[in-house]
């Protein structure tokens, strides 16, 4: 019996989990029909999910969390029992402010503290002569993009409410408005910036990965009903989609997937434009060493729905004024992300899942090996370019030592 | 006596299918309706029409941005609810279905809203029933212009006469068991790639 489920998906290329488990039979080899459909806005797989449009969707990871703490028009409580994958986001702005950068401070692309150094003189200098504030587009404000840019920004010492001003424009729209001159840079996720760059509008200045190393994306996004009456389904699913993952990570695969995504159903992109953010390419010389960490789709536990990611997303949602902190935020927030789930699905499959619920943020220096349900499994390294640590308990303290 | 009803903004960038729904609501006596094709600088539009509801259409992908200029309501006045009643989720259903959303000034009535987005649902079925019509009628008038082509290739290649070459190619599509236009377009293909079908 095949059972079919209706998944939303935004034209990135982190939902490649999602399209390879339907067009490379993943999702058919667990009995699931993967209907997949193309939105224009986040706000439509929200409310998609929420009148039972879509059974999943492929979405932001604070959306989830957002949601459960009523941040959100609907009463929908959403659960995330998978990640599809880490990294994939990049900072990308126009040439004329690159070139400025470089004249201030010179830095790498993988150097997110040059990088930040040398746009926090850029906009010391804007202010010295009474120059308009700089504005940097994001998709959504429940966005890694959002709290990844802002945590960049702030411990570069760049006031982002103040200093410069955060607008939201839709992923596909964001190289023409760096080319017409109406945002100076943006932060989203690929190949929005590779298309930015082929196009002429600007040059890529951070990613994501360099700003925090094996950092949330995407995740899985289903009603928490949903989930419960058909819990069946979903492990079934969270299957297909490990095994999807796994394919997707594999270097061979990465030109058939650029070419899968290209299609005009799904990202409707030139595989040439979708490929670097797969094979690492993107990060140019200075990323062959280390070409997976851009985005990484499998290994090292990317789709582990770890909930210290969920709550350090809850503490940049305190931290920038969106909700206030109580522990009961806080245990809202945590129980978005259910590494329980994800569990159960892969149990007895002989595939290492993390023992553990949650880890401290930034610890890991370098790729380890840890404890797991079986074999060994890698981390890391998962620091944060400024060197902080967010310990999941003491969240307190982090959220605290945050306060302006 | 009536308090006026409320004031709406239509953002569509279908400017035709925006019209359609205004005229729907200028119709049912709605005097304060305002159009917006154009998503540049909404921010102000929105302050100086300080809409009490907002009709926008679910294509367009600046919904996450509109969401957001109504959660920093220094751009909007009055702080905006969300979807048009939560509780409703029949109403949801069948705006989401129809392709359409609409976002509500808090504390507006229930009631008073109803009846617009009833009407903007109803549009929008219009506005796709039409499309689809359209289409089809495009369809039919490309089948048409094929089946002439077609007919005109095997008068010359039979010496036949139209209503003779009407006719063979009706048997030819009987016999294989295809649709008129389906064989006709095979012929004119395949006389274009032998390099005999230009005209």
């Amino acid at each position: 019996m095949t059972i079919e489920l209706s998944a939303g998906f935004l034209p990135l290329t982190d939902s490649a989990i999602l399209i390879a488990a339907r067009e490379r039979g993943f999702a058919e080899a667990e009995g699931i029909a993967l209907d997949l459909v193309r939105e224009t806005s986040w706000a439509n797989v929200r409310d998609k999910l929420a009148v039972g449009q879509f059974e999943i969707s492929h979405a932001l990871a604070p959306m989830p969390i957002a949601a459960n703490l009523g941040l959100t028009p609907f009463e929908t409580r959403l659960i995330a029992p998978m990640a599809l994958g880490l990294g994939g986001n990049a900072i990308t702005v126009s040439n004329r402010l690159v070139a400025e950068m470089r004249h201030q401070h010179a830095f790498e692309m993988t150097d997110a503290r040059g990088a930040g150094e040398a746009l926090a003189r850029v906009v010391r200098t804007g202010q010295a002569e009474g120059r308009k504030r700089l504005q940097f587009g994001v998709v959504h404000p429940f966005s890694g993009h959002n709290f990844e840019l802002r945590y960049w920004l702030g411990a570069s010492g760049i006031a982002p409410d103040s200093d410069i001003e955060i607008v939201i424009l839709p992923p596909s729209l964001m190289a023409d408005a760096l080319a017409s001159g109406q945002i100076d840079g943006y932060c989203v996720g690929e190949p929005w910036n590779s298309v930015g760059v082929a196009s002429g509008a600007g040059r890529i200045i951070a990613t994501k990965s360099s700003i925090w190393a094996s950092s949330p994306e995407k995740v899985l996004a289903v009603r928490e009903d949903w989930a419960e009456e058909n819990m069946g389904t979903l492990h079934a699913l969270l299957r297909a989609l490990y095994r999807s993952a796994e394919w997707c990570g594999q270097p061979s695969n990465h030109s058939e997937l650029a070419a899968l995504l290209s299609l005009p159903n799904y990202l409707g992109q030139p595989s040439s434009v979708i490929l670097p953010a797969l094979d690492g390419s993107i990060l140019g010389d200075a990323g062959s060493a280390a070409s997976s960490d851009f985005f990484q789709p499998h290994a090292r536990a990317a789709t582990f729905p770890w909930q210290s990611h969920a709550l350090w997303f809850y503490s940049q949602m305190v931290r920038w004024g969106y909700v206030d902190h109580t522990a009961g935020h806080a245990e809202m927030a945590r129980r978005s992300f259910r590494p329980d789930i994800y569990r159960s699905a892969l149990a007895g499959t002989g595939v290492p899942v993390p023992s553990a619920n949650s880890k401290v943020e930034g610890a890991l220096t370098r790729t380890t090996a840890v404890g797991a349900s079986s074999q060994f499994l890698y981390l890391g390294p998962d620091g944060f370019f400024d060197g902080a640590v967010f310990d999941p308990d003491r969240l307190d303290a982090y959220i605290d030592s945050q306060k302006p | 006596m009536n308090e006026p009803l409320p004031s709406v903004l239509i953002i569509d960038e279908n400017a035709t299918r925006a019209s359609i729904i205004e005229a729907g609501l200028s119709a049912a006596g709605h005097t304060r309706v305002t159009v917006i094709n154009e998503m540049h600088g909404i921010a102000a539009k929105i302050a100086l029409h300080a809409p009490d509801v907002i009709v926008i259409d679910l294509e367009n992908p600046n919904r996450d941005m509109l969401e957001s200029i109504f959660q920093l309501s220094r751009a909007v006045k009055r702080p905006i609810a969300m979807f048009v009643d939560r509780s409703d989720k029949e109403a949801m259903q069948s705006a989401i279905d129809a392709g359409v959303s609409a976002y509500v000034v808090d504390g507006l009535r229930q009631e008073r809203v109803k009846s617009i987005l009833d009407m903007a649902i109803s549009r929008f079925n219009a506005f796709s029933r039409l499309e689809r019509e359209l289409e089809e009628a495009r369809g039919a008038l490309e089948e048409r212009k094929v089946i002439d082509q077609a007919k005109g290739l095997i008068m010359k290649s039979r010496g036949v006469d139209e209503a003779t070459a009407y006719k063979l190619l009706r048997k030819a599509a009987m016999n294989g068991n295809r649709k008129i236009a389906d064989v006709a377009e095979s012929l004119v293909m395949s006389a274009r790639l032998l390099g005999d079908g230009d005209e």
